[in-house]
């Protein structure tokens, strides 16, 4: 199951997109309660598309918090397919898409 | 509004809208293929982090972009913060000055106006915000109290 929540909410020929999703976000420089230092786990890409044409692209480092928040303004209209998709450095991606109401 | 704009939404976002982007120059490879910029994550100070990430660091202050955070954090893990540019932003630089590095994220702002999201403070300091706009950089900046840090270490 994706862990992306996505809104997107359309008014007039603007979309906010707003996205929460479900990523730990380890700098690399924490350590656990054994003191064993917690490898780096970030998502580093995060692309925004409508009808599958990317409309913002973001580079996050491991400052972003924990479990990140985006929101954007992007054109569009009601109905159109907005995805986020990420990528973290340790090569996992994940993909989610809702209609706009 | 600017003509490229104009000509987008009137074409509406059909399937051969890719094409349609690619050729009116609003889609550049490095848009939807951008590599992740290490060593601008790793720049330990904001004109480092700056230059390498979009090429030069000297920023006009500018009343025309809006950045919004809390002046007082009670958790530095997330504050949030918002940026809006009047004009067209090409790229968003968002910093954190007191950070060890600087940098928190990048944005290829593409077709999107606004950005908004959370990041993590040592400390108390500045919040930097930098729009790269045909080639010139503007920013603004915030002081932001945390009253307990959020880097982790």
């Amino acid at each position: 199951m994706s862990k992306i929540k996505i809104i997107a909410k359309s008014a007039g020929d603007l979309i906010t997109v707003k996205t929460l999703m479900k990523h730990p976000m380890e700098s690399g420089v924490g350590k656990d309660k054994m003191g064993r230092t917690i490898p780096a786990h970030f998502i580093q890409e995060v692309v925004v598309e409508n009808n599958g044409v990317p409309v913002l692209t973001a580079h996050f480092s491991a400052a972003v918090s924990k479990n990140p928040y985006l929101s954007t303004k992007i054109p569009g209209r009601s109905g159109d397919e907005i995805a986020i998709s990420w990528r973290d450095n340790q090569g996992n991606t994940d993909k989610a898409s809702v209609s706009a109401r | 509004m600017n003509a490229k704009r104009r000509l987008f939404l009137k074409r509406g976002l059909s399937g051969s809208t890719v094409a349609v982007a690619a050729w009116a120059g609003l889609l550049t490879p490095q848009a939807a293929l951008a590599v992740w910029p290490e060593k601008a994550f790793r720049g330990e100070s904001v004109n480092q982090a700056l230059n390498r990430a979009l090429g030069q660091a000297d920023a006009e202050e500018s009343a025309d972009i809006q950045l919004r955070a809390p002046d007082i954090a009670e958790n530095g893990a997330v504050v949030p913060v918002t940026v809006t540019y009047k004009g067209k932003a090409d790229r968003i630089a968002l910093l954190v000055e007191g950070n060890d590095h600087p940098l928190t994220c990048l944005f290829d702002m593409g077709l999107a106006t606004e950005i908004s999201t959370r990041v993590k403070m040592g400390k108390t300091s500045n919040v930097l915000a930098v729009v790269e706009s045909k080639g010139r950089l503007f920013k603004t900046s915030k002081k932001v109290k945390v009253t307990i840090g959020g880097c982790g270490g």
